[in-house]
């Protein structure tokens, strides 16, 4: 058992034994927590805030960006919050945890920082009305959900953005309600896909004004991971042509799970159930000591998509308490594009 | 009789016989030669008659005082008074001055003559030496300085061991001058053992021991 | 051939078994001493570096707020301000009589505590969730944990090997309601890896003062002295136990040089029989070098709980009393033992290399000694004033040990001489002839002996210096707990509320009620404990001033002045007439100055009223109560019915004073207990160089005994010559020891603690010492005295004959 694991279960909530049992211990069991159920009414602005009865909870907002040269870039801004006990306390007595992992991409560089506080003190959390989520001095706050200023810093960069909606909320599964395994283990997930995105990155050689695309994914649940799920490899690709996909593959023991959302460019959307969409590695490249796919294929088959997943910086490596490969990938083959990819438990 | 010796025995430790049945006698004034090979038990003889040593059977008198049934610190009374030693070396005390080594036997013996130690300082040529020590001075003289310590007392009876052994023959013919004329000078006896004919020779009477016993 | 001369120079040995067992003692002796305090040193030091990096003391940046806790509220402003800091709170937390420390840490904003990642990485580690939410866990070490585990009403207790003893660690949510200080920080260290676009400080929270690490107080640094010392009393004793060494192969050389002789003519080359020999001595280092580190792990882990205990009661200092063995002590002492014997056998080797083949038995000249003794005065007069010069030129605690190495060493070199001088002075009131070879015997004697008379001489000088300066300490603290500790009992309440409570009910049956309050500020030499006090008689009458201007605490309690302690005033050379800066903003004059021993810290007194200026809320816990002495039981135990108050929360003036005194003690117990050993080793010294000497003894004595002294005679002179050379020794090392106690209490003192004492004269101790000294004399003696009575005159009357 080494250093590492047991922060990863600091941070995501359950017993250190949790590591066997999936990736940063999301398998663990729900006792006490809510368990998120299908047909639920979600009900903004209040469902933006926080939910201290699931044991885990996440604002994860990723962006492909480019400066007037043409080069991309991509930025990482996420808050997940977890909670030891399924409550929210005053002062140092709280149980709820957050942790914040800010990251920036350029052509040749991944630069990353991590943040930790403990709720019930003020110095990290989410507000839904006005939003505000934070944590130290990194900021994802606006009047609502569509219109936010984007800020965080790291001690070798930093990024001061702002996003304006171009679209409606989607929900992705069933209304919102995201099964995660063949048993039944699910969450609740919707996004916020057509953010327009403009601003300044600040790196070592200098500022650099960018302007892209955005996407918010908001999810949460106490045990969306199987007992023999150790991982997941998530796309979500934006086509030139205004269309967008959402799929996901979770990688277990007893074969893989696959979930997706077909987002239409006015945001209606199609869930593709288990098994529809197939997401194959084609080469890898060694990060961090590890053998890492950087390059996929992609084929959902009903709507014609056959395309090449590549990383923009197969570098990507978010080397925070719990590590992981997140980064801007370059979309090519039937449908151009671009996107974020993330995969865990490697 | 100033020595008698009778049927004396002396064995070492563990050893043969050093001396069996020796009987000896010397009077006042007489002077003897005691002579023999390596080993032959003259120098245990010696030693006996100067008190330094017990021995096994027999009896050794001196002056009319039997030695057989004195104890350790008995003999070393005699020797302090009665006995005067000039050995082959070492005879001085290392730590004492040459000055301090001529007196110390009589000062010992409670017979200290200022007068006549002056004149033995003067008869045996040690008036530049008398500050001097004893390792600073060569074997002749420290030889000289052992006669001028074993005289200053005025003893009746000087043993000497092979005074002359480690000297040249110049040093040596002048130290057995100087030794028999001050004996003869104060009337003392003379019980000397050497090896050497030669030196025998210039005695009253030569006696030999060979294998621990006279010949 | 090689093995034929191993064997035959191996032989010595097997007829001399004594000689080699205490050649073996004499270097386990020395590197056992040696290696023992090396031992204590390297734990100690391991003991401060882990607990500094296990708390991550001292190794980053602080905040502080110089008049008191910092509130929640700021902690996360700065946080919002994007300042990556961690808060702390700490305090002390009294169980059973003990005092420990609490030290909670915000474990969220700082998971990587070294201590927490120790702890996280055993074979069960913690669950986070029990860490961080109530009840929480106490992080303590094994020595602790027992005690914790006792109480009733504390969190469950996780043992950890990485905290310092007297030390809990603890989630900042726990230590809260243990210290019963809610929304409070006491301290934010500043952690690593700071993002760009910091906002400064003061734009943030001005109140705040950052703290280098280098003004944060270091307990390595504040032990340096204590470590000085005993590595200096560790050295000595390598110095003494070489002197056995360099005896016993003096003695072993002198013995071999017949079959030496014989070999060489046996057409041996001397190169080789160096070699062989110098092998040998390597070997024998080694194994006597293996034997004293067994002894000196053993030796210092018999030391060690009380050197913790000093450390610890003196200065706070982290220590564990237990001992791990590490590899580098191991080498360090192999290569001492055998460097140490080389050096020690160098002189005989060297001589025995130079024996031209056909010498006799040689008997060192007379003039040759006197000439190197002369040498060896120069060289010791030029060492004495060479450490005066450089303690005067460069002052500090270095020069200070410097001045006390030459003392030592320079008067160690001028001893021949000094000796000698006395023994002619002594001959020339000789008037028998025997009483004129003793003295003159004596002086022969002296080359040969005066090794071992050095040795023997700094044991003692040691032995006065050090108990002169903790008897003059003990003295002077006693008369100091006297006047300081002036209330009969001394209170400490829950809460300030029940402080109030308290007093409400104790003023009309008490003289008077002293609050005892306190802020912990910071000055730039380090930290600085400020103390509020209340007028009163009691402090005007007692209170142990050192120095004060006039109307001292008139002008104190007028909130005019400040008083500070002995340490503050030579740390940051401040004495009454100056002012001191207290914060920024509150600078007073200093109106006097008070011993405070025992204290690493600074500290100063104000009034309670301008306390309560400075650092508004201090709380109001603690009391000193006057009353008359024959109530002060009974008022202790009526105290602690009617309040409900643990028994350690009561302490009666008596008790405390005891508790005082019994950590005292402790502080010196190694210290008197490396002088004994250096003393007997001094002694064993003696016994061997008698024992080299013996064999140049008998040309000396047989024609003493030829002329007319018997065995017992010279036996008892035997005897009487050693107790002369000792009591004459002893006797140069009084005053020499009184300068080393000078030394000690007015230079070293007043460096290395800041504080300097009054040094008292203490005959009685010097009787019994002297006393010692003749008895260790005499039984030095007692072998070759006896071996003399033995001795047949046949050996005697060998000298004599020419065998040699």
């Amino acid at each position: 058992m080494n250093v590492r694991t047991l922060l990863v279960s600091l941070l995501m909530l359950c017993p250190i034994q949790g590591w066997a049992q999936g990736f940063a211990g999301l398998g663990g069991s729900a006792e006490g927590f809510d368990i998120p159920q299908a047909g639920y009414a979600f009900d903004f602005p209040k469902d933006h805030g926080p939910h201290p009865g699931f044991r885990i909870e996440w604002w994860y907002l990723t962006a492909n960006l480019t400066d007037d040269k043409g080069r991309d870039y991509g930025i990482q801004w996420t808050l997940f919050r977890s909670a030891l006990k399924p409550f929210e306390a005053e002062g140092w007595q709280s149980p709820q945890i957050w942790m914040g992992h800010a990251a920036a991409t350029t052509p040749t560089g991944h630069f990353f920082a991590e943040r930790l506080s403990r709720g019930g003190i003020g110095q990290a959390g989410v507000t839904a009305q006005p939003f505000e989520a934070w944590i130290d001095e990194w900021r994802m706050a606006g009047a609502d959900m569509d219109t936010l200023t984007l800020t965080a810093n790291g001690n070798d960069f930093g990024y001061e953005l702002s996003l304006a909606a171009q679209g409606p909320l989607v929900f992705h599964g069933d209304a919102g309600y995201s099964v995660k395994s063949a048993d039944g283990q699910a969450s609740f997930y919707y996004s916020q896909p057509f953010y327009s995105v403009q601003g300044v990155l600040q790196l070592r050689d200098g500022d650099v004004q960018v302007t892209g695309q955005g996407w918010l994914d908001r999810e949460w649940s106490s045990q969306p991971l199987a007992a023999d799920q150790s991982g997941w490899d998530w796309f979500s690709l934006s086509f030139d042509d205004g269309d967008k996909l959402m799929a996901f593959r979770l990688r277990g023991g007893r074969g893989d799970f696959t979930s997706a959302t077909w987002i239409n460019s006015d945001g209606s959307t199609e869930a593709i159930p288990n098994g529809s969409i197939r997401l194959t590695p084609l080469s890898s490249d060694e990060v961090a000591g590890r053998e890492v796919p950087t390059q996929w294929r992609v084929l959902l088959a009903d709507r014609d998509i056959d395309v090449e997943v590549s990383a923009q910086t197969p570098d990507a490596w978010m080397g925070t308490r719990f590590e992981y490969w997140e980064g801007p990938v370059t979309v090519t083959g039937s449908h151009d594009g671009v996107g974020y990819l993330e995969m865990t438990g490697y | 009789m100033l020595v008698t010796i009778d049927r004396v025995q002396k064995t070492y430790p563990g050893g043969r016989p050093v001396l069996r049945d020796v009987s000896l006698t010397l009077d006042h004034g007489q002077t003897l030669a005691l002579t023999g090979e390596s080993g032959s038990g003259k120098s245990t003889l010696l030693n006996l008659a100067a008190a330094l040593d017990s021995f096994d059977g027999g009896e050794i008198t001196l002056n009319g005082t039997p030695l057989s049934p004195l104890d350790d610190a008995g003999r070393a009374s005699l020797r302090r008074r009665q006995v005067s030693l000039v050995f082959q070396q070492f005879n001085l005390i290392p730590s004492l001055t040459v000055a301090q080594n001529l007196s110390f036997h009589a000062r010992l013996a409670g017979a200290e003559d200022a007068r006549w130690s002056a004149h033995l300082t003067e008869r045996l040529g040690l008036s530049e030496l008398l500050d001097r020590y004893p390792e600073s001075l060569s074997g002749g003289q420290q030889q000289r300085v052992a006669i001028g310590r074993a005289m200053a007392a005025r003893p009746k009876l000087l043993l000497a061991d092979e005074p002359t052994g480690n000297l040249d023959e110049t040093a040596s013919a002048n130290v057995l001058d100087l030794m028999l004329s001050l004996v003869a000078e104060t009337g003392a006896a003379l019980l000397l053992v050497t090896h050497s004919q030669q030196i025998a020779a210039r005695l009253d009477r030569q006696v030999k021991l060979s294998g621990g016993r006279i010949q | 051939m090689t093995l034929a001369i191993v064997q035959a120079l191996l032989s010595h040995w097997r007829a001399h078994w004594l000689q080699l067992a205490t050649l073996l003692i004499g270097i386990a002796l020395a590197t056992g001493l040696w290696s023992a305090v090396q031992a204590i040193n390297a734990e100690a030091r391991a003991s401060y570096a882990r607990a500094n990096a296990q708390l991550a003391l001292g190794q980053f940046d602080e905040l502080r707020d110089p008049s008191g806790p910092i509130p929640l509220g700021r902690y996360i402003e700065l946080r919002r301000a994007g300042w990556q800091v961690a808060a702390v709170l700490e305090g002390p937390y009294r169980i059973s009589g003990r005092t420990l420390r609490v030290m909670g840490v915000d474990m969220v904003a700082y998971p990587t505590l070294p201590a927490m990642t120790e702890t996280e990485q055993s074979a069960t580690p913690p669950d986070p969730a029990d860490v961080l939410t109530a009840p929480g866990r106490l992080l303590a070490s094994a020595e602790l944990a027992p005690l914790l585990r006792n109480q009733d009403n504390l969190p469950p207790v996780l043992v950890t090997s990485a905290l310092p003893p007297d030390l809990i660690l603890t989630d900042i949510g726990v230590a809260e309601d243990l210290l019963n200080q809610q929304g409070m920080v006491s301290r934010l260290i500043v952690l690593p890896n700071q993002p760009r676009n910091l906002p400064p400080l003061p734009q943030i929270a001005p109140e705040l003062v950052r703290v280098s690490t280098s003004s944060q107080i270091d307990t390595a640094q504040l032990t340096d002295s204590f470590h000085l010392n005993l590595s200096a009393f560790g050295l000595l004793s390598f110095a003494v136990g070489l002197f056995i060494v360099n005896g016993t192969v003096g003695l072993a050389f002198a013995q071999r040089r017949g079959m030496i002789r014989t070999l060489r003519a046996l057409g041996v080359p001397m190169q080789r029989l160096v070699w062989l020999i110098l092998t040998e001595l390597t070997l024998l280092a080694l194994i006597g070098g293996i034997m004293g580190l067994i002894l000196g792990f053993f030796l210092a882990g018999a030391l060690l709980p009380d050197v913790a205990a000093t450390l610890r009661g003196l200065y706070g200092a982290p220590v564990t009393g237990q001992l791990t063995l590490q590899l580098q002590w191991i080498l360090a002492g192999v290569a001492m033992a055998v460097l140490g014997t080389l050096a020690a056998s160098g002189h005989a080797l060297w001589r025995l290399a130079r024996m031209p083949l056909l010498a006799g038995p040689g008997v060192q000249t007379w003039q040759g000694n006197i000439k190197a003794r002369g040498l060896a005065a120069v060289v010791g007069i030029s060492m004495i004033l060479g450490g005066a010069l450089a303690y005067l030129s460069v002052g500090g605690l270095i020069a200070g040990f410097l001045l006390l190495a030459g003392l030592l060493t320079g008067a160690a070199l001028v001893l021949p001489t000094l000796l000698s001088g006395a023994l002619t002075a002594l001959s020339r009131t000789a008037t028998g002839p025997v009483a004129q070879w003793v003295w003159a015997d004596m002086r022969a004697q002296l080359p040969g002996l005066s090794l071992a008379l050095m040795a023997l001489l700094l044991a003692l000088a040691a032995n006065v210096g050090v108990s002169t300066m903790v008897s003059s300490f003990r003295l002077t603290f006693v008369g100091w707990l006297d006047q300081r500790l002036t209330s009969e009992l001394y209170l400490t309440a829950q809460d300030e509320d029940q402080g109030r409570e308290i007093t409400n009910w104790l003023h009309p049956q008490v003289v008077a009620i002293l609050p005892i309050r306190n802020v912990e500020l910071s000055h730039k030499t380090g930290p600085l404990f400020l103390y509020g006090v209340v007028d009163d008689p009691v402090y005007r009458q007692h209170w142990p001033l050192i120095s004060s201007t006039p109307n001292v605490w008139d002008n104190v309690v007028a909130g005019e002045a400040v008083l500070i302690n002995e340490q503050l005033a030579r740390r940051a050379n401040l004495w009454p007439g100056d002012d001191l800066t207290l914060t920024p903003v509150h600078i007073l004059p200093i109106a006097g100055v008070y011993s405070d021993y025992g204290n690493p810290t600074g500290q100063a007194i104000v009034s309670m009223e301008q306390l309560d200026l400075i650092a508004p809320g201090t709380e109001a816990r603690r009391f000193g109560i006057r009353l008359a002495p024959e109530n002060a039981s009974g008022m202790a135990q009526a105290l602690r019915d009617r309040f409900d108050l643990p028994p350690r929360a009561v302490v009666q003036q008596a008790a405390m004073k005891a508790q005082s005194l019994a950590v005292f003690e402790k502080t010196f117990v190694v210290t008197s207990a490396l002088n004994v050993l250096t003393l007997g080793v001094a002694g064993f010294a003696i016994l061997t160089s008698l024992l080299t000497l013996w064999t140049q003894r008998l040309p000396q004595i047989a024609p003493v005994w030829a002329l007319g002294l018997n065995r017992a005679q010279l036996a008892r002179l035997e005897l009487l010559r050693s107790v002369l050379l000792a009591v004459l020794t002893a006797c140069l090392a009084l005053p020499l020891g009184l300068v080393l106690a000078w030394v000690l209490l007015a230079v070293i003192n007043v460096q290395a603690f800041g504080w300097r004492l009054p040094m008292f004269l203490f005959p009685w101790d010097w009787l019994w010492l002297a006393l010692l000294t003749l008895l260790a004399a005499l039984i030095a003696a007692a072998l070759p005295a006896l071996r003399m009575l033995r001795l047949p005159p046949a050996d005697l009357l060998r000298v004599f004959a020419n065998e040699r």
